[in-house]
């Protein structure tokens, strides 16, 4: 892989950069591999790499039914933030965003981290009473968080319409260190990484089914056809349920859809990240200009990747309220998502009822912030066969022992 | 927008009419059950891709529970019917296995 530099750009602009190399293969799969990871999404490719980059097993293909990071991955609102109720998933989000930190540096390519600040407005007593809960666990936990005034609020974002007439702003929960990405690019810097220690990214190439002898797994049956494996990862989020099935395993986890969408691109007024749950919107402002808008799901199962329009209705009625400046924007594209939810509202990541199967998923809303401390955990867990540290809480039997992380209540709004 | 006819009122409601309860038919566990039965009936779904019968609510109407067979993958509603069934009615099973020859049933 040829590094990409100052350097490299200069060179290539005096040869009309025609020297650029593909980012990564394009290849065809092999007869068997040590690994194999279902679903290019970040989650997978980031589970790929560190099994690479953390335990030397390069050995290893993705396989994804579509293009790599044409799921969730690239269709999220790129939030990234890490306070987070319970002790475990404080522990995962914050590696994640801490390795977020310095992503770009160790994939060699810009993934557009932008630590500009993670705002959780509070409308409500409850929700006083509940981030000062939070920002106190935080404080426990060693993750950097603050419960600031309506008045920071409106230093933080004068944009913010703190004096609602439903909902006046009562304060906030404040991360400092959390922002956003460019989700694309997380995707494809992993990728490019995984491809230059010659892992076999295979895009166009779906899972249709699971083989397995004497209870551990042997291979996958594929639409480019059988490929043999030790072990296999399933990283499949929307899908969980259907790749799970084909294993003889059940999930925790429906799936519903989850929407976003975009206005027009303005000049710079918000540079900070606001959710306002009470009354089920977020928005951040992206590099573009455009301003990038995300609510609350569906309640159906749903596999179109399509979302109602009244939920789209729904998040714009209560923007327009927190930020009146938008009122006139018009929006410009919007898409929907399938995510993968659980019980509890927190991830699996944990071994299966099937010998040297694992699975990562049930990230929901809420996945993409977490992609390198999963990716770290999965790779830990699919290398020693046993969880480490970070993944132990989240194995997939703490529904049927009560044993729940429960996250619902930290987060009333999906993001 | 998704509309669904309700069983009671025989009304073609709105999705903004109606609130959704999830799957249907689910077995209710209580007291003296095992840890299995009991995630069984918590958490264990069956999110098929596919043939689904789900709870709605018409909310915003006369306020019943009905059911209602629809395809998670194409958003089709084959029909609905009242939440006094113990299985989604022959009939109605019929209709959905015409359209659908691959179904394996409702099981
Ligand atoms: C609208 C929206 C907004 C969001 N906003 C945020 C946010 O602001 N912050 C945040 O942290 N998270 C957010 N999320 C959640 C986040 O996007 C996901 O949790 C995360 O991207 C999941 O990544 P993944 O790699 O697990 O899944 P995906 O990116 O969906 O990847 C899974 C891949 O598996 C492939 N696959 C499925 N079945 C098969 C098969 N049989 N064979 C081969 N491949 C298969 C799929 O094609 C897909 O590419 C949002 C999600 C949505 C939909
Ligand atoms: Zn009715």
């Amino acid at each position: 892989m040829k590094r990409y530099s100052a350097f490299a750009l200069a060179r290539e602009a005096l040869s009309n950069h025609m020297g650029w190399e593909r980012a990564w293969a394009a290849p065809q799969p092999k007869a068997a591999y040590d690994a194999i990871i279902i679903g290019a999404g970040g989650h997978g490719l980031a589970t790929a790499y560190y099994l690479g980059k953390n335990f030397g097993i390069t050995n290893v293909a993705i396989l994804e039914k579509g293009w790599l990071g044409g799921g969730n991955t690239g269709r999220n609102t790129t939030i990234i933030r890490s306070n987070y109720l319970q002790d475990s998933s404080a522990a995962i989000y914050e590696k994640a965003r801490s390795l977020y930190e310095t992503l770009s540096q160790d994939l060699n390519y810009n993934a557009m981290f932008s630590p500009r600040g993670v705002m959780m407005l509070a409308q409500t007593h409850h929700e006083v009473r509940g981030y000062q809960r939070t920002a106190h666990a935080n404080a426990l936990q060693g993750v950097v968080t603050e419960f600031i005034s309506p008045q920071r609020v409106k230093e933080l974002c004068p944009i913010l319409n703190i004096d609602g007439p439903r909902y006046p702003v009562l304060g906030a929960l404040w991360q400092a260190r959390g922002g956003t990405g460019r989700h694309d690019a997380v995707a494809w810097g992993y990728a490019r990484a995984c491809s230059a220690m010659g892992m076999d990214i295979i895009q166009n190439c779906e899972v249709k089914g699971i083989t397995s002898a004497n209870g551990v797994v042997t291979g996958v049956e594929t639409t480019k056809g059988y490929i043999g494996t030790k072990k296999i990862g399933i990283v499949v989020a929307g899908h969980s349920g259907q790749v799970a099935d084909m294993a003889g395993f059940r999930l925790p986890v429906e799936a519903v859809a989850l929407q976003a969408l975009v206005s027009e691109p303005i000049k710079p007024c918000m540079d900070v990240v606001v959710m306002a749950n009470t009354v089920h919107g977020y928005m951040s402002q992206s590099d573009k200009g455009e301003m990038v808008i995300g609510g609350g799901t569906d309640g159906f199962n749903n596999f179109t990747q399509r979302g109602s329009f009244h939920h789209i209705e729904e998040t714009l009625r209560a923007l327009i309220e927190t930020f009146p400046i938008i009122s006139r924007l018009k929006m410009l594209r919007q898409w929907g998502g399938i995510v993968d939810m659980t019980g509890d509202r927190s991830p699996i990541i944990s071994k299966t009822p099937v010998g040297n199967c694992f699975i990562n998923c049930g990230w929901g809303t809420g996945g993409f912030k977490a992609i390198p401390g999963s990716g770290w955990a999965m790779a830990e867990l699919m290398a020693k066969g046993e969880p480490g540290p970070l993944a132990a809480e989240f194995d997939m039997w703490r529904f049927k022992e009560g044993r729940f992380i429960d996250e619902s209540v930290a987060a009333g709004v999906a993001h | 927008m998704l509309t669904l006819e309700c069983p009671y009122c025989g009304i073609m409601a709105d999705e903004t009419e109606l609130s959704p309860g999830y799957e249907a038919h689910l077995k209710r566990y209580g007291p003296g059950s095992s840890d299995e039965e009991f995630e069984a009936y918590m958490f264990a779904r069956k999110n098929p891709k596919g043939v689904h019968f789900e709870r709605w609510r018409h909310a915003y109407g006369c306020g019943k529970w009905f059911l209602a067979a629809r395809d998670t993958a194409t958003l089709e509603v084959f029909g609905t019917y009242p939440a006094q069934s113990a299985g989604p009615p022959q009939a109605l099973q019929d209709k959905i296995k015409a359209k659908r020859p691959d179904w394996k049933g409702y099981k």
